[in-house]
């Protein structure tokens, strides 16, 4: 087994990389229920409750803003998106890795230079198409935008996971009676579950993130989400609303971290298809 | 069950010739093995039988009807794979209905069916597993099972005892060769193996640059080689083949003996001095490394002899060793065709 | 094609050309929507006159709008950080990552609670995450200046300065250091999935063959993990690079590219002359400044991926 030594700085080593994910969200749990005369004062211990905790800024976030709006568009838009995505996605990485030949075998590369492109070089005129499109001011707009982020990442990621599937098992499904499309749904996709889970998780992850099109697109509160919308609604001027603020954070980001953490090996596994080889190899 | 006819097959995938030209007619019920080293072509053209690729040029027809371009789901054949595809997500009962459910068969009688094939393979203890937890012969039982199941036209088999251990190999060639016997279905076994391919096949199709160097029966094939290749590739070990007045002859390693042994040639044969370079144990026999001076070059041979036979010999000495003419193949020394004129 | 072989039904379901190219075609199309014609319009865009109010790309002024926001004094600053924090990103996020996956590679008790742990800064909206270092990087209130002020590291008479606080957000290199900061911090996870991918994927065998041969751990680390690494630690810095590089929100929300252009990028450059000034042409040509780099990091690190990999294959 592990030398003495080295499992001290096994451990060590966790132990430092845990607090440095975790002290800016144990601050902000801290924060988020504190009352004003505590926070705002700087003889203070920062960490501790100097005054009692208090819900006021929490029950403040349902009661005198619009969070809750901000969630379920976030939430909406999250399940369309992902949803949206699945259905570009999977049928086009499944046809690039068996069905199009070499074409497809090469078209990893095009693929990624697409992603390559972010939004902040597209926002601009993306943003007249939007308008053009009278979907401005909706959560229609990032509906209609959000997969030019998720379909090729999520096309790049399954592209990886088809090749990796043996081509035998849907010649032998081939041969037991399916054609071409039935081959796919029935065997291939089966097997791919670790993969589009993978892809839900992201879609959703970048879909819940950005920040650009949601500020761009949208500037009514009805149809903003958490990412825009918190920041809009809590600084206000120079007055930022900072329990709250904490509390809105920390609502999101808890309960995605234990789904995102209970599923972290499955997301190491659906990147493990030897993408990096694969879409690379002529 | 069905004919198979191959006519004038051909694969081209850019320059690469893969399968050049096969003309092949299996009968009903016949075992046909098609042999060769890897890269002759014989993947390809089983393929091409079991509709996964299509031909560049020429005609498939499965028991009289054209299939040259039918997917293979229209064609009627099972295929049992070099590492048994079978599917990973279900169960070993689930893996054996599949080709039975695309079908649309009816629950009842798909589990009468399922029933029969568990039980010709003998693994109905293993229906509820998941192919990751079975050992190399129950997934190729399983996979037998999931070929059987329906009836098939034609059975495409892919060297599909390669992934066994040894041991397990010879019993696998015996009961794959009593399934076909049982059920008499048409069957193309692909192989790179002769033993499996003399074992099994009725008769076997050698391949070789894509092109069938010789087709018939494991004896034809073995006694009258159609070429060098074919004389060359099968057997073990290989034909002996010496350069001899503008012919090349050939003659198996156990029709040359040494002169004075009781099952020598005498009256028409060709006697040759040989020097023992080495003598190798065998079991039921033994082999004779030697080698012969031919014109310039000294030459190679091998002799396989009976044990009483070997105990008179010793390395280092020169003896006479005779083949029957009778025995004696020739070939043209430059296409390496069989030459039927046998005079010597 | 003969009778027999028409009627018995070749399907669409089996034309393999004709079906992959009717899967691909719907994310070919969306994607040339509005991707390709965006791009397309962004270029058009940027040699135009265009703003919000008149938007259309009739107004033809040639390289314009690229030779004025070049003599802008924000430009070389925004391009200058815009690299800057991309490549400090990259760099410590990168060797992050690999220290991270070495260490999660293994098995120990309380992995599933510690992976809900780490992976906490991903979870959480870029905006929100940057709004939680601006309160944890507070000007009066930050913690870590209180933890500091406590170590007498910081305030009158200790060596970080005479003031009570280090005004993170108000300083040039503090801002940019800061904003590095907070990339690492949301990125680090992400990437150590991907490095993680890689790790696990080596065989255990080539770490029980050097252990044989009596390397020690940086010895293995250096002359095993990290060559067999190479390739998806590229790919896990070009998904790395692209999300810093293309993001505003770090900036927008936590120094607004101040004091001056000092900690400005290109990304919030765009977005503030763009969107909030209402010149969309200059601002679509401050964006297409971030095409080329993006361009030649990819292509760089695409073929090092490509090379390691064939490598790779040689037996």
């Amino acid at each position: 087994m592990m030398p003495v030594l080295r499992r001290l700085g096994f451990y060590l080593g966790l132990l430092l990389f845990t607090l440095f994910a975790v002290f800016p969200i144990v601050w902000m749990v801290i924060t988020a229920f504190k009352q004003d005369a505590d926070l705002y004062d700087v003889a203070n211990n920062p960490f501790l409750y100097n005054l009692p905790p208090t819900l006021k800024h929490v029950t403040f976030l349902f009661t005198g803003t619009n969070y809750s709006v901000f969630l379920w568009n976030s939430l909406f838009i999250g399940i369309l998106v992902v949803v949206i995505t699945l259905l570009l996605a999977v049928p086009a990485a499944y046809s690039l890795s068996r069905l199009v030949g070499h074409w497809g075998e090469r078209s990893g590369i095009a693929i990624f230079l697409v992603y390559l492109i972010p939004p902040t070089l597209l926002f601009i005129p993306l943003y007249q198409i939007v308008t053009f499109l009278r979907a401005a001011n909706t959560v229609w707009a990032l509906v209609l935008v959000y997969p030019t982020i998720t379909v090729p990442f999520c096309t790049w990621l399954l592209l990886g996971f088809f090749k990796s599937l043996p081509r035998e098992l849907e010649e032998a499904a081939l041969i037991d009676g399916c054609s071409r499309w039935q081959a796919f749904v029935r065997v291939a996709l089966p097997l791919s579950l670790p993969g589009i889970a993978t892809c839900i998780v992201f879609a959703f992850a970048l879909s819940l993130s950005d920040y650009i099109y949601a500020t761009v697109f949208v500037s009514s509160t009805a149809s903003h989400t958490v990412s825009a919308g918190v920041p809009t609604e809590l600084i206000r001027g120079d007055i930022y609303y900072w329990q709250s603020l904490m509390a809105a954070a920390a609502i999101v980001t808890i309960p995605l971290a234990v789904a995102y953490g209970l599923l972290f090996d499955r997301l190491v596994k659906g990147f493990q298809s030897d993408s990096a080889g694969s879409e690379a190899t002529p | 069950m069905a004919t198979l006819e191959l006519r004038g097959i051909k694969k081209h995938y850019g320059s690469i010739h893969a399968v050049d030209g096969v003309d092949v007619v299996v009968a009903e019920g016949e075992f046909l093995a098609i042999l060769g080293p890897s890269g002759c072509g014989k993947t390809t053209l089983m393929r091409m039988i079991a509709g996964l690729e299509m031909p560049s040029a020429g005609e498939i027809l499965i028991g009289g009807k054209p299939v040259t371009h039918l997917p293979p789901r229209a064609r009627n054949v099972s295929m049992v794979f070099q590492s048994y595809a079978l599917y990973p997500n279900m169960t070993v009962a689930r893996n054996i209905a599949f080709p039975l459910k695309t079908r649309g068969m009816p629950t009842a009688e798909r589990d009468a069916k399922v029933a029969w094939a568990v039980g010709i393979m003998g693994i109905g203890h293993l229906l509820h597993r998941r192919p990751a937890r079975l050992s190399g012969g129950e997934k190729q039982k399983v996979a037998l099972a999931r070929a059987l199941v329906r009836d098939p036209a034609l059975f495409i088999f892919d060297e599909p005892l390669s992934s066994l251990d040894a041991q397990v190999r010879t019993m696998a060639r015996g009961e794959l060769r009593q399934l076909h016997d049982r059920t008499g279905v048409t069957t193309v076994y692909v192989t790179h193996d002769q033993l499996e391919a003399l074992g099994m096949g009725d008769r076997i199709a050698i391949m070789q640059h894509g092109r069938v160097h010789q087709l018939g029966t494991p004896q034809e094939l073995y006694d009258d080689p159609a070429d060098t290749f074919v004389a060359a590739f099968l057997g073990a070990p290989p034909m002996n083949m010496l350069e001899r007045d503008g012919h090349i002859v050939g003659f198996r390693a156990e029709y040359l003996l040494p002169s004075a042994s009781p099952a020598a040639a005498h009256d028409d044969a060709l006697s040759l001095r040989m020097h023992i370079s080495q003598l190798e144990f065998l079991g039921a026999e033994w082999l004779v490394y030697g080698e012969i001076e031919n014109g310039a070059t000294p030459q190679k041979l091998l002799a396989k002899v009976p044990p009483a036979v070997a105990a008179t010999l010793r390395v280092g000495e020169q003896r006479e060793f005779t083949v029957a003419r009778s025995r004696l193949r020739h070939f043209d020394s430059t296409t390496g065709l069989r030459v039927r004129d046998e005079r010597g | 094609m003969s009778e027999a072989e028409a009627s018995s039904g070749v399907g669409l379901g089996d034309r393999d050309h004709l079906l992959g190219w009717l899967m691909l075609a719907p994310s070919l199309i969306y994607i040339a929507a509005l991707v390709g014609l965006p791009f397309f319009l962004a270029i058009a865009l940027s040699v135009t006159s265009a703003t919000v109010g008149d938007p259309s790309i009739h107004g033809f002024v040639g390289l314009g709008n690229f030779v004025q926001v070049l003599h802008e004094s924000a430009f070389p600053l925004a391009l200058r950080n815009s690299v800057i924090v991309t490549l400090a990103t990259l760099i410590l996020t990168l060797v992050l990552a690999t220290a991270e996956s070495e260490l999660l590679v293994r098995d120990f008790r309380g992995k599933r609670l510690l992976q809900i742990l780490l992976i906490l800064p991903w979870a959480m909206p870029v905006s929100l995450a940057a709004i939680d270092w601006l309160w944890l990087l507070d000007s009066e209130f930050s913690p870590v200046d209180w933890l500091l002020r406590h170590m007498h590291l910081l305030g009158p008479g200790s060596p970080l300065g005479p003031a009570n606080h280090l005004y993170y957000y108000g300083k040039e290199w503090l801002g940019l250091g800061a904003i590095v900061m907070i990339n690492v911090w949301r990125l680090l996870p992400f990437a150590t999935i991907i490095v993680l991918a890689g790790r696990t994927s080596i065989p255990r065998d080539i770490f029980e063959q050097a252990q044989v041969d009596g390397a020690g751990f940086f010895r293995t680390l250096f002359s095993i993990t990290l060559p067999a690494l190479l390739p998806i630690l590229m790919v896990a810095s070009m998904f790395t690079a692209l999300l810093v590089f293309g993001d505003m929100a770090v900036t927008a929300l936590t120094t607004r590219g101040g004091p001056g252009y000092a900690t400005q990028v290109l990304p919030y450059w765009a977005y503030l002359k763009g969107i909030d000034g209402g010149a969309l042409s200059e601002g679509a040509a401050v964006a297409l400044f971030m095409f080329p780099v993006l361009l030649v990091g990819a292509i760089l690190a695409l073929r090092m991926a490509y090379r390691t990999d064939s490598q790779g294959d040689q037996p």
